[in-house]
């Protein structure tokens, strides 16, 4: 029972929202690039925030289910279908055993979040089921899902059928049309000259086509330090900008190794990470530069809209 | 023996502090982020997540909607100042068995002008500190090895290293704990399992470990890796 993959997609991994506590071991966190979709489509089910869904990159899958299930999709549109009909994204939808899932079209975003109710049944490595592509660590087989696979969930959704009608405050997720993301000042800040700093919130950045789940390569004007310095490894995180000496900057994403000797000019606020894990290839950004204290408190503004939201679904689920 | 340096802060990003101990490598410098580390692992304080030790720094990730900047800084400071001047400290003492017959032994002694025999002597009648694990999963940052092994990387990086193999680039030696591409000089390989992931502490090295290599036979290889060795 579960579903059958007819088709894989460009890469659709089973994801949560990361392997936390191994970071000292060299072990990568992986987990959904955009979180707060994944957090979002596990909330509109009812389900705990980091229960594990699959992140579907670009071209999505076409997934046949076996039995009846309830699912959500957020994140990119990708055009998802139930037997050639389009379905509404940001709310809970049944999907009737023998029914085919698709995605068609990316029409805006890079990333879908395809999350069913009760979650996948995935074993968890190491405190998480996300799957770590490189070192076949987690997920499904600790692989992208292949042709002929078969997925089982973790509950069945009990009801005949249900209609649901409502949907999400579009307050909860911002928009992707959004080009500026914000950042905080990096550790190796002052070590680039002026006219690099400046380049970092004036220019506009390309995202390169060789960027994956590990990383987003830049195009842009280069950047460069005052005078040329190794610097000894150290600690990254999810949307370091690191500087590498022919000047490209490389925004680490989900799959960054723990550690790394770049210099690091700035940080992607966490708010502004689902942003950038939704700029496809070829996509232009700018860089604004906020303090460390702002994005703290954007931060906090977002959980308290969540919070909002969970209490009016705890309503929803819970009658 | 010098007084520690002052330990510097700075933001990385939102949501982490990088405390810097030094500017340069020491066996010092190594011993305190450890015992830094071990007094971050009995705050059990559910703010600060985890942390990750590297040659000169710590990174301590935190979870600002509950403390802050100032606040995770202020649990780090409290820590060091409580370290005492001098830190003698026992380390475990690991040994790894490797078989040397890597397929870049031969360049390493051309480039070194060593003898075979004289490659492995040097390389395992050494003491080495595991400074930091990074880069990949396992993966240790060595510090100890015979400057006279030095070799530079392969101009053109391999791409692919298999699990076990251990290398050489410029004054580093290390492990390959999972397959890779990478660009050193492979001199031998060993059967221990240096990552895994069913394992609740998943990296058979840890910061602060000393270890040995131990030179081994082909015939021991094979029998120290069990099942595993039918490619």
């Amino acid at each position: 029972m579960g579903i059958n993959v007819i088709k894989p997609g460009m890469l659709t991994t089973v994801q949560d929202l990361g392997r936390f506590g191994f970071q000292k071991y060299g072990m990568i966190t992986s987990g959904a690039m955009d979180k707060l979709a994944l957090r979002l489509g596990n909330l509109l089910l009812g389900n705990e925030e980091d229960t594990p869904a699959l992140e579907c990159t670009s071209i999505g899958p076409s997934l046949l289910f076996l039995e009846q299930q309830l699912i959500c999709v957020t994140g990119a549109d990708l055009s998802p279908a139930i037997d050639q009909q389009p379905i509404p994204m940001w709310k809970p939808v049944v999907v009737p055993a023998g029914a085919l899932l698709t995605f068609g079209k990316p029409k805006k975003g890079w990333r879908a979040y395809l999350c069913f109710y009760g979650g996948l049944n995935v074993p968890k490595v190491l405190g998480s089921a996300s799957t770590y592509l490189r070192g076949a660590i987690g997920g499904w087989q600790g692989r992208a899902l292949q042709k002929g696979d078969q997925l089982s969930f973790c509950k069945a959704w009990p009801q005949e059928s249900s209609s649901f009608k409502w949907r999400m405050a579009s307050s909860c997720y911002r928009g992707l049309d959004n080009k500026i993301i914000r950042v905080i000042a990096g550790p190796q800040h002052a070590l680039f000259d002026s006219d690099s700093q400046q380049r970092l919130t004036a220019g506009l950045f390309t995202i390169s086509s060789n960027s994956d789940r590990m990383g987003y390569r830049l195009e842009s004007a280069k950047l460069y330090l005052r005078e040329k310095k190794e610097l000894l490894s150290s600690a990254t995180t999810f949307g370091t900008i690191q500087v590498p000496p022919d000047g490209q900057p490389i925004v680490l994403m989900a799959d960054h190794p723990t550690t790394g000797g770049y210099p690091i000019i700035a940080q992607v606020a966490t708010v502004d990470l689902p942003l950038m894990a939704q700029l496809p290839p070829g996509a232009k950004i700018q860089f604004a530069l906020i303090t460390m204290k702002e994005a703290q408190s954007l931060w906090r503004a977002q959980e308290n809209e969540l919070h909002k939201l969970k209490l009016s679904l705890a309503l929803k689920y819970g009658e | 023996m010098n007084k520690p340096e002052s330990v510097s802060y700075y933001p990385l990003g939102d949501a982490a502090v990088v405390a810097v101990f030094s500017e340069a490598i020491s066996e010092q410098v190594n011993h305190r982020i450890r015992l830094v580390g071990a007094g971050l692992d009995k705050l059990e304080n559910p703010a600060i997540l985890e942390y990750v030790p590297a040659f000169t720094t710590i990174t301590v990730y935190y979870n600002p909607l509950s403390i802050d900047f100032a606040g995770v800084v202020e649990q780090i400071q409290r820590i060091v100042t409580a370290l005492p001047e001098e830190i003698h400290f026992s380390s475990a003492n690991k040994v790894i068995p490797i078989w040397y017959d890597g397929p870049d032994l031969d360049e390493v002694m051309d480039y070194t002008g060593l003898s075979k025999e004289e490659v492995v002597r040097l390389h395992s009648d050494n003491e080495y500190i595991v400074y930091m694990i990074g880069f990949a999963p396992g993966f240790a940052y060595l510090g100890g090895m015979d400057s006279r092994l030095s070799t530079p990387r392969k101009p053109t990086p391999r791409l692919k290293i298999e699990p076990g193999s251990v290398g050489i680039a410029g004054a580093q030696t290390g492990i390959y704990p999972i397959e890779t591409p990478g660009g050193w000089q492979i001199i031998g390989k060993t059967p221990v399992r240096l990552f895994d992931s069913t394992k609740e502490i998943p990296s058979f090295l840890a910061a602060g470990d000393r270890l040995r290599f131990d030179p081994i036979s082909k015939a021991e290889y094979l029998r120290m890796k069990g099942a595993d060795y039918g490619d």
